[in-house]
């Protein structure tokens, strides 16, 4: 932070620091509320390969390749220490 | 005695203790490098791991250690007089507290911000961990029973902050929304919501709210308590941001306000320390100076929650090294500048020591309940507050502190409860966690004695237990030390006194418990026993070892981390 900004800046330099106050010590709460939410997802599209009948797949199915990167964390997660899919031979 | 000598000279200590003693340890002992690449930036995340400014940074570290807790302690610790209450509180900040506080920050900083938990399981072994995981259920179990209890006690002895106190809810729930839902700018949701609380202590003070004598059976306090573990259970289920991130942040902007509104009154009114220096009248079943002293000023002089935050959250956040001094030794100076606060308004606001005596008339009758009517007539006579207005003010600060930590507890113990669940088997959901959790503190809270009294005698046992966290974390500071080939003179002196305190302590309890008959508490008592004379037995084999390590070369490997 350096001292020789406009008023303006001070007072928005404040906000700022008012908001850093506020946000960090939740940070780490927040991210574990959207991987909670993300992890759903993740199940609602790979609902059919793991045989639970969806009927939403017929939309879900092109977000697969979006996620496949993700997967091998959310099965890890789920407490399976292989993929659980054929198809998806990410270890 | 010029109330105003006392603060001037407790302040002079601090900043000297700051000035000189911290910048001894941070170059000589812990050799802080401004170099060193902290874990906040070769870990980034941008979740846990974030570079901090250091005032912000400071900010945080402070607002999350401080609490009811070091209001609490002094409070019943002037007991005994000003002086000793006054010399543990500067000496403890100074020679305990800031070195533990800034230990821990710096020994997680040099561990990949690993918090004092998982340290132990690396510095001690597996038993470390368990050791560490006993302490805190323990520590957690007995904060939130207290604070209840003091709540309830501040909501019955000033009617008055019972809007401002349950109306602080509702400002935080629109600031939670305003900033989540509409994105809004920090600034003016700040000080619209600082304002809206303080009209709300106005309101209270016309309109003081007081229960009737019995509800069901059930006297007031005891109402209270109920209603306090339902909310606190409600609070801990909901979304963080719906209620505990903004009550949190009003709560920190609080504290500062609160902090600069009590000493301007001190400066203002100048009063005169009514109390006497060494207490030669003490009332009957006062227990003993020593040890009872060093463990009912908990928080203000040495506290191992302080531990918990600086190598929890802390140390994830540091930007650079040479910052720990400022965060983490300042941190524990911010929260002796709160006890001498309570010191001051607990033996200077009252007119005279007859008065004063009248207060202190049993071991735990004059707590915070002394250092609101005391802080009441400070700023009755130093910013001319209409007296109940003074006292509102201070019983809304207090409560609206130890709720904070209600919350933020019941949450944590039910995470607790969780894991242990899991550890034996059985998956425990968040609605029966939040049950057990509730119903063990409520158990502690009643059972402790009638009409939740017991609140306030298991005060001392918690001090216990937070000071065997503390000598916990010197002990580790200590090992990491000695493996480094460095002095930890510093950290010793300070965990054996610590340790010698708390067992005798323990045991001077135990002698008491068994004397009433207070077996719930006897057998807690007997519980915490065990766990510091593990703690002492720990802490001793792993200097041994950590000896042995240093002298074969295990210099290096501790360096790396």
């Amino acid at each position: 932070m350096s001292a020789d900004q406009p008023e303006d800046g001070a007072l928005k330099r404040f906000s700022e620091a008012l908001r850093e106050f506020y946000v960090a010590p939740y940070r780490r709460a927040f991210a574990q509320a959207r991987r909670d939410e993300e992890d759903l997802f993740m199940l609602l599209v790979f609902a059919e390969s793991l045989s639970i009948p969806n009927p939403s797949s017929y939309y879900t199915l092109e977000m697969m390749p979006v996620l496949y990167e993700r997967f091998h964390d959310w099965h890890r997660r789920m407490g399976m220490e292989r993929s659980p899919l054929d198809h998806v031979s990410c270890c | 005695m010029s109330a105003i000598a006392m603060l001037l000279v407790g302040l002079g200590a601090l900043a000297l203790g700051y000035r000189f003693y911290s910048k001894f340890l941070a170059e000589r002992i812990f050799r802080l490098d401004p170099e060193f690449a902290t874990p906040a930036h070769t870990l980034r995340d941008g979740v846990d791991y974030v570079p901090t400014n250091r005032f912000v940074l400071w900010g945080h570290h402070f607002t999350s250690v401080a609490g009811a807790a070091p209001i609490v302690g002094p409070a019943i610790a002037v007991i005994w007089g000003w002086g000793p209450a006054f010399a543990w509180v500067i000496l403890g900040t100074i020679f305990f507290a800031g070195v533990h506080d800034f230990g821990a920050l710096w020994a997680s900083v040099r561990s990949k911000g690993k918090s004092i938990g998982m340290l132990s399981g690396s510095y001690i072994g597996r038993r470390g961990r368990n050791l560490f995981l006993v302490v805190i259920f323990l520590l957690l179990l007995m904060v939130n029973a207290a604070f209840a209890v003091v709540i309830s006690n501040l909501l019955v002895s000033t009617p008055t902050s019972v809007i401002p106190v349950w109306g602080a809810i509702a400002v935080a729930l629109v600031i939670g929304q305003l900033i989540y839902r509409y994105h809004v700018g920090l600034l003016w949701p700040s000080v619209g919501g600082v304002i809206a609380l303080y009209a709300l202590i106005l309101i209270g003070s016309m309109y003081p709210i007081v229960l009737p004598d019995a509800v069901f059976g059930l006297g007031a306090k005891s109402v209270w308590i109920l209603l306090l573990f339902l909310y606190a259970g409600i609070a801990s289920l909901l979304p963080v941001w719906v209620l505990l991130q903004p009550r949190d942040y009003i709560n920190g902007l609080q504290l500062f306000i609160g902090l600069g509104i009590i000493y301007a009154a001190v400066l203002i009114a100048s009063p005169d320390v009514v109390a006497p220096a060494f207490n030669t009248g003490l009332p009957a079943n006062t227990p003993s100076i020593v040890p009872l002293l060093f463990v009912t000023i908990a928080c203000g002089a040495i506290s191992g929650f302080h531990g918990m935050v600086a190598s929890g959250t802390t140390s994830k956040q540091l930007d650079k090294e040479t910052d720990g001094r400022f965060v983490g030794y300042f941190g524990s100076v911010g929260e002796g500048m709160l006890s001498l606060a309570a010191i001051i308004c607990c033996t200077a606001g009252f007119a005279s020591l007859v008065e004063w005596q009248a207060v202190y008339s049993a071991f735990g009758s004059g707590n915070v309940t002394a250092f609101v009517n005391g802080g009441q007539a400070l700023l009755t006579s130093g910013l001319g507050l209409p007296a109940n207005l003074g006292a509102t003010v201070l019983a809304t600060m207090a409560i609206l502190f130890a709720a904070t930590t209600m919350d933020t507890g019941v949450r944590l113990q039910r995470f607790v409860i969780q894991e242990a669940g899991e550890l034996s088997g059985f998956k425990v959901n968040t609605m029966v966690g939040t049950l057990a959790a509730l119903a063990s503190c409520l158990a502690l809270a009643f059972g402790a004695g009638a009409d939740g009294s017991g609140g306030m005698l298991i005060w001392p046992l918690f001090g216990t237990t937070n000071q065997l966290l503390a000598a916990l974390t010197l002990a580790i500071i200590s090992v990491i030390l000695i493996r480094l080939g460095r002095n930890a003179i510093y950290t010793i002196v300070p965990l054996c006194f610590l340790l010698l305190m708390s067992l005798y302590a323990l045991v001077v309890q135990l002698g008491s418990f068994y004397a009433s008959g207070n077996w719930l508490l006897l057998g807690m008592d007997v519980v915490i026993l065990v766990a510091a004379l593990w703690v002492t037995l720990e802490a001793v084999m792993a200097m041994r070892k950590g000896r042995e390590g240093a002298s074969q070369g295990g210099r290096a490997e501790a360096e790396e981390g």
